[in-house]
């Protein structure tokens, strides 16, 4: 673990005990942040979901293999980026979860809630890796607000 | 906490009451294997308790849509009841509260299975 006043960093393993810890070190820090009960629960499953995404589909389990998780807080939001050492993503491949023809299957919703409980995800894919930054503005619009603003 | 099932029956209505977790791994694995092994006792009306269920992950949410497209291929029926609000609000935005029959009560639940 590497460790600054702002920001902390840790270098996992490709592991579902990763996924749980990643999870875990989320609910921590977005709490000691002060983020409010439902916020947290979102910032958790955002980073749990990214970490999942990682572990399985960017590392495949490769023991060789690191996911980096870096939280990073800025006077106006907190930045979470994931990465992983896969061969990157084809984002043109990721289908819609709402789409009728999708809403029986049994995978596929993971981006789909990042989307949907962070205010900013980005997705890098490149061949030697994934990189995902997931952004949380601080006293800024829960997913359900912005839905209402819609 | 890790995923806990347990299971009982209410008038030919096989209610699978969870607890915990229902998420990659352990607790989508306890899920699955649980509703195929009632499925292989030949009950085909079953019940999900998920009233003591706090999270859910998107593996959760896929194995709840495996238990209920499993169900029905086996010319079954399987409804959820008793959502917590974390567990609603998932299957709003996902829009599976539109393919689940989603009970609040447990009678009239078990009643509605034909």
């Amino acid at each position: 673990m590497a460790m600054t006043e702002q920001r902390v960093s840790y270098t996992l393993d490709s592991t579902l005990d990763t996924v749980d810890s990643a999870e875990e070190k989320a609910t921590r820090i977005a709490t000691d942040l002060g983020f409010g009960d439902d916020e947290v629960m979102q910032i958790s499953m955002a980073v749990r979901e990214g970490a999942v995404n990682a572990v399985l589909h960017g590392n495949e389990y490769a023991s060789d293999k690191k996911v980096t998780l870096a939280f990073e807080r800025t006077d106006k939001e907190l930045v979470i980026t994931i990465r992983d050492q896969g061969k990157g993503m084809d984002l043109s491949k990721i289908p819609n979860p709402l789409a009728p023809e999708n809403l029986l299957k049994t995978s596929g919703r993971g981006i789909f809630l990042m989307r949907s409980f962070m205010d900013v995800v980005e997705i890098r894919p490149s061949k030697t890796g994934t990189e995902l930054k997931l952004i949380k503005h601080v006293h800024g619009p829960t997913a359900g607000d912005k839905e209402a603003s819609q | 906490m890790t995923m806990k099932v347990g299971t009982r029956q209410v008038d030919g209505v096989a209610i699978v009451d969870c607890s915990g977790r229902i998420t990659l791994g352990e607790g989508s694995v306890i899920l699955r294997d649980t509703v195929r092994d009632l499925l292989s006792k030949g009950n085909k009306k079953i019940l999900l308790n998920l009233a003591d269920v706090n999270y859910i992950d998107s593996s959760g949410i896929g194995e709840l849509v495996s238990a209920f497209t499993t169900t029905k291929n086996q010319g079954g029926e399987l409804k959820l009841l008793k959502l917590t609000k974390k567990v609603n609000d998932l299957l709003q935005i996902t829009k599976l509260y539109t393919v689940f029959d989603v009970k609040d009560d447990e009678a009239a639940a078990v009643k509605s299975f034909k």
